[in-house]
């Protein structure tokens, strides 16, 4: 298949194209790259929603859940629209070259919720074979022989951001693909694993019971770029305890919406403490999103229609106050200085004479030049001796 | 990057719970530098193509202990070929009689690697087949 019949595949709804595309996109090979500048025009129309926390929070059970529940409220929703929520019609183009061109049945309908799904689980790579296990589908059985939804495992191959380098071009061909709502799943997070803030419009941390202190809550990083904050395995004991450290943690970092209401005057020591009132800023509760904290149960479903509940809201939020476009900007721009990095690298390593490499590398182990003297030799002379 | 990474899909059909075997392989095949998307235990044919399909693997593993095998192995390779996937090899594990081996070979298994089979021997037997297909 060529580049433009498997884009032209994909924006039919062809599952085979669909899945021989997203090879090629991840593998970076010149017929993804092609494909995927046919497909750009159609993207930017799903809602993009990261589901990240540690190894064992229970990320897969849970996107399985929540994909079910969208899909079971879709099926009882609709009636005879199921199944035809994309009507692909080439635009007759009697050029050499005919554009391609898809109409489509305007976009999710509000309150209807996200009709088709697609789930992009990333797992790790081996840093010593480069070999992988990909085992997220193990979860998500349910799912297995609906048409509306798709599921693609991933490797990292080498990121260490939490999702594989390419993941944003294998969304952008679903988006194109039709799907209103991706998933994307990342590794296990620790800590540092933020990539997948900048690529989706909603972030879900995943929390469980059990799983580290209140210190733990108010370092940097990972429970920052929640959007929203979900305990799962809810039924374990110490739920209050996980719950209490994130709630904690929220207030610090939104004062001026408190989750649980203080009292400006109270008894310390024998003593009467008064609070001096906050200052009001009229716009915050327009502006400000405070991530909501759920409790679920993924093995039985517990919790999971507020977690759709929170994950819709928090689109209108992003759609009533420009975040929505911010975002968008900001993931565009991420890809832009990768790919531009990428492009300028490639080159310099091109350019570079055969050995200069090399022979740098000797040098700077022998202790003869620095690494920072080493790259103003390869950078500027281009390999030569200055 | 752009290497081509041989990306394979192991399946427990049928319902026999033993997956020991299955996953020595997939860690195996993983140590020998392959994407293995390990799908677990009590799949149908339907389940495992429907994975081979989105997931664009190369190569499809079945472990298969219940007996079964003569009824399944048709049903994925015949799905498979539905799909337009007939490219996808197919090799076979777990318990699986002498006589039977022909016949499956005949339809189209690349291999059938019993227990006590060395991870070399599937690995370069499903590399081989692999490359030979993409030449």
């Amino acid at each position: 298949m060529t580049e433009r019949d498997l884009a032209q595949g994909v924006l039919e709804g062809d599952r085979l194209a669909l899945a021989r595309t997203l090879s090629q996109v991840e593998n970076g090979t010149v017929e993804g790259k092609s494909a995927l500048s046919v497909l750009f025009p159609f993207t930017g129309k799903a809602h993009l929603v990261g589901v990240t926390g540690a190894s064992g929070t229970g990320k897969s059970s849970l996107v399985n859940q929540l994909a079910l529940y969208y899909r079971k409220r879709t099926k009882g929703a609709s009636g005879p629209a199921k199944g035809a929520s994309i009507s692909a019609e080439r635009v007759s183009g009697p050029a050499k070259g005919a554009s391609i061109s898809v109409e489509r049945a305007s976009g999710p309908l509000q309150g209807a919720g996200p009709r088709r799904i697609a789930i992009v689980a990333v797992d790790p790579t081996s840093p010593f074979t480069g070999g992988a296990i990909l085992g997220d589908r193990i979860r998500m059985r349910d799912l297995a022989g609906d048409p509306e939804v798709f599921i693609r495992s991933m490797a990292t191959r080498g990121s260490l951001g939490g999702i594989a380098s390419s993941t944003a071009a294998v969304v952008q061909v679903l988006d194109a693909a039709g799907y209103d709502l991706i998933l994307i799943e990342t590794v296990g997070a620790g800590q540092s694993e933020v990539d997948i803030a900048r690529l989706a419009h909603t972030t879900i941390v995943v929390e469980a019971p059990g799983l580290g202190d209140d210190i733990q809550a108010i370092k940097a990083g990972i429970l920052e770029i929640a959007d929203v904050l979900v305990v799962n395995k809810a039924d374990l004991p110490g739920v209050e305890n996980t719950e209490r450290a994130l709630r904690g943690s929220l207030n610090l970092a939104h004062p001026l919406r408190l989750a649980i209401p203080m009292p400006n005057r109270f008894m310390h020591h024998g003593k009467l403490e008064m609070v001096p009132d906050q200052p009001s800023v009229p716009d915050a509760s327009e502006t400000l999103w405070v991530p909501p904290i759920l409790r679920t149960v993924a093995l039985d479903g517990m919790g999971l229609p507020e977690l759709a509940e929170a994950i819709a809201k928090h689109r209108t939020h992003l759609e009533a106050t420009g975040g929505w476009k911010r975002k968008e900007r900001w993931r565009l721009q991420t890809e832009l200085d990768l790919l531009i990095q990428n492009a300028l690298v490639e080159g310099f390593r091109l350019r570079l004479p055969a050995g200069a490499y090399e022979q740098a590398l000797e040098d700077v182990q022998e202790r003869r030049i620095s690494p920072n003297q080493a790259v103003e030799k390869l950078v500027n002379g281009t390999g030569k001796v200055t | 990057m752009s290497d081509r990474k041989i990306r394979v899909l192991i399946a427990k059909p049928g319902l026999d719970g033993h997956d020991r075997g299955a996953k020595v392989v997939a860690r195996a095949l993983r140590d020998a530098g392959m994407e293995v998307i390990y799908t677990g235990l009590r799949q149908t044919p339907e389940m495992i193509a429907e994975a081979a399909l989105q997931e664009d693997v190369d190569a499809v593993g079945l472990s298969i202990l219940s007996g079964a095998h003569m009824a399944l192995v048709p049903r994925v390779l015949e799905l498979l070929k539905v799909n337009g996937q007939e490219r996808v090899k197919v090799f076979l594990g777990g318990i699986v009689p002498d006589e039977d081996v022909p016949l499956l070979l005949k339809m189209g298994v690349i291999g059938i690697y019993g227990p006590g089979t060395l991870s070399d021997t599937y690995v370069n037997d499903i590399r081989n087949a692999i490359m030979a297909a993409n030449a």
